[in-house]
């Protein structure tokens, strides 16, 4: 890679060795991926839930903190993905002590480096979003895929340590989404009609993913005749980068690099297409729902819920009582609009529970089942079933009015009305 | 299919030797392990319930999340680790991982490298040769 003399002066240690070790990881990852040289970015966003970080990644962090500020602060600003508690509600998931000692130590050792501990996966809805052609970088795949393909911000996949060193360095290697050549489409996506629901959103995200493959695929969709809503993007873009490891798309006519489909579809390409149906999102779906009878909880997570979709799920409970688990998952800046706008108390006032900052998948997941004896979820977020079988959970997808029926109904899910609220 | 050697658009780490664990499925370390036990655990995986600890897993494409990228650290400190991924086609969230763990990774083949090694065979993977190379022993 071909760097500046600022770069150079990094790497040689004139920042100290915090920024020396930065760069030299970027470069590792640079020259493994084909970067020429370094962009300069405006924003980083880390993944920093303990449940991946472990004891190991949180001493790494410590070990950084002893540092002079001058030589331990990041440069931009550093924000971060959900933590793996919320130290209010703790206690209702059953989460050990050691859990929340860990979650300490983590967010002591990210605030020594200077990250504002923002604790969500929808900064994008909340923080700050970032503009058409910002360079930035940024972890939780659904962030990313999210900004660069509705924003049209330009970010790789960056992982914690990458995410760091973007904070430290100001830059990244300019490899993959960050180039005009990747964000073209490779295979096209023909939508006989766009689903009406989150969960089918989330479903169809699931579809084009694995039809994708892999990361450097970027689908281009046709057929959307609306404009469909932030959340719904959310929950595809979501999905899509959970199933496919997918980073960018297109709609036609809605985001913002392809106003016209031949703004990404090279001149005389012959991309693959493929055509995507409702009985398709159907068929989807039902691969989760068949042979289970009942859940043991429903859970409202990944992504974290946007202040709308907590006023659907509040007025869908209002009156109601949910009589097996019902978490909903949202983000630090929009809680307090939830309790001063008394949606709280309305989903707690059912049954439900209010979690802020965490995601329940990176909540330490697996000791949560084993310590309530949960096996069977129910969500409409595609992406979390498609993450939460690794961690011995049976998962069900259905929308958000299914999951307050069957929350209601102590879990018993009615086959009949599977089929009709697929897309309502 | 002894002695056979297939070189790799990119590599990083150091040469390992051991046998290797094959299937056409991705790799995520979140979405697909019990890092505690040391094996697949996602019951749609291909190899699932199996160990990986100490096994070459040559798979198809990386998957899922931005995780991976610190789990490879925390699961080489603890030390149940495999000894090399092999991969079809990387995202960066491998390579990011493989980066700060000092794990050795290989990817970009020729043809498909899941059907070109054999499960359980021995190879030996060389990173930091000009090309990069994975041969079968």
């Amino acid at each position: 890679m071909k760097l500046t003399g600022e770069e150079q002066a990094m790497r040689g240690g004139e920042f100290g060795p915090l920024r020396q070790w930065a760069i030299e990881h970027q470069i590792k990852v640079g020259n493994y991926l084909g970067a020429e040289d370094f962009v300069p970015v405006g924003q980083a966003h880390i993944m920093a839930d303990t449940e991946s970080l472990g004891p190991a990644g949180v001493e790494w962090l410590e070990s950084w903190g002893k540092l002079p500020r001058a030589q331990r602060e990041v440069r931009i600003p550093t924000i971060t993905d959900p933590r793996g508690t919320d130290f209010a509600k703790a206690h209702r998931l059953k989460q050990q002590p050691w859990m929340l000692e860990l979650e300490r130590r983590a967010i002591a050792a990210f605030e020594r480096l200077g990250v504002l501990m923002t604790d969500t996966c929808i900064n994008y809805q909340t923080i700050m979003p970032p503009v058409r052609g910002e360079h930035v970088a940024y972890g939780d795949t659904g962030v990313v895929i999210y900004c660069n393909s509705v924003c049209g911000a330009r970010s790789n996949f960056e992982g914690g340590p990458s995410a760091l060193s973007a904070g430290l360095t100001g830059r990244t290697p300019r490899y993959g989404y960050h180039l005009d050549a990747h964000r073209q489409a490779t295979l096209l996506v023909e939508l006989a009609s766009a689903p009406r629901a989150l969960n089918g959103w989330g479903a169809l995200g699931g579809i084009v993913g694995r039809l994708a493959g892999d990361y450097w695929q970027v689908p281009a969709l046709v057929g959307i005749e609306r404009a469909p809503s932030p959340d719904e993007l959310k929950h595809f873009g979501a999905a899509l980068a959970s199933f496919g490891s997918v980073a960018l798309f297109h709609v036609a006519g809605v985001t913002p690099e392809a106003m016209r489909l031949a703004d990404v579809v090279p001149a005389g390409a012959a991309l693959p297409t493929h055509e995507i149906g409702e009985a398709d999102i159907r068929a989807f779906q039902e691969r989760y729902t068949n042979n289970v009878g009942a859940v043991d909880l429903i859970v409202f997570s990944a992504p974290q819920l946007s202040l709308m979709e907590m006023q659907k799920l509040a007025g869908l409970l209002d009156g109601r009582r949910a009589t097996i688990p019902l978490l909903a998952v949202t983000s630090p800046q929009v809680k307090p609009d939830c309790d001063r706008l008394g949606l709280t108390g309305r989903i707690e006032a059912a049954g439900g529970t209010v979690l802020s900052g965490m995601c329940f998948y990176q909540s330490y997941a697996r000791e949560m089942a084993e310590a309530n004896g949960w096996r069977r979820l129910a969500s409409n977020s595609a992406k979390l079933v498609n993450i939460i079988g690794g961690y011995g959970y049976r998962p069900v997808l259905l929308s958000m009015e299914q999951c307050v029926e069957a929350a209601c109904a102590a879990g018993k899910l009615d086959g009949t009305k599977l089929v009709g609220g697929l897309t309502s | 299919m002894s002695g056979r050697t297939f070189y790799a658009a990119a590599a990083m780490g150091r040469k390992v030797r051991a046998s290797a664990l094959v299937a056409s499925d991705g790799f995520s370390a979140r979405y697909d392990l019990d890092r505690i036990r040391g094996t697949f655990s996602r019951p749609e995986h291909k190899l699932a319930g199996q160990s990986y600890h100490g096994r070459v897993l040559v798979l198809d494409a990386a998957k899922g999340g931005v995780a991976t990228a610190w789990m490879l650290y925390e699961m080489k400190v603890r030390n149940v680790m495999p000894a090399a991924l092999v991969l079809n086609r990387v995202n960066p969230i491998m390579v990011q991982g493989a980066a700060l763990a000092d794990f050795t990774m290989i990817s970009g083949f020729d043809c498909d490298i899941t059907k070109a090694i054999a499960n359980g065979g021995e190879v030996e993977i060389d990173p930091q040769a000009e090309p990069p190379f994975i041969r079968v022993l």
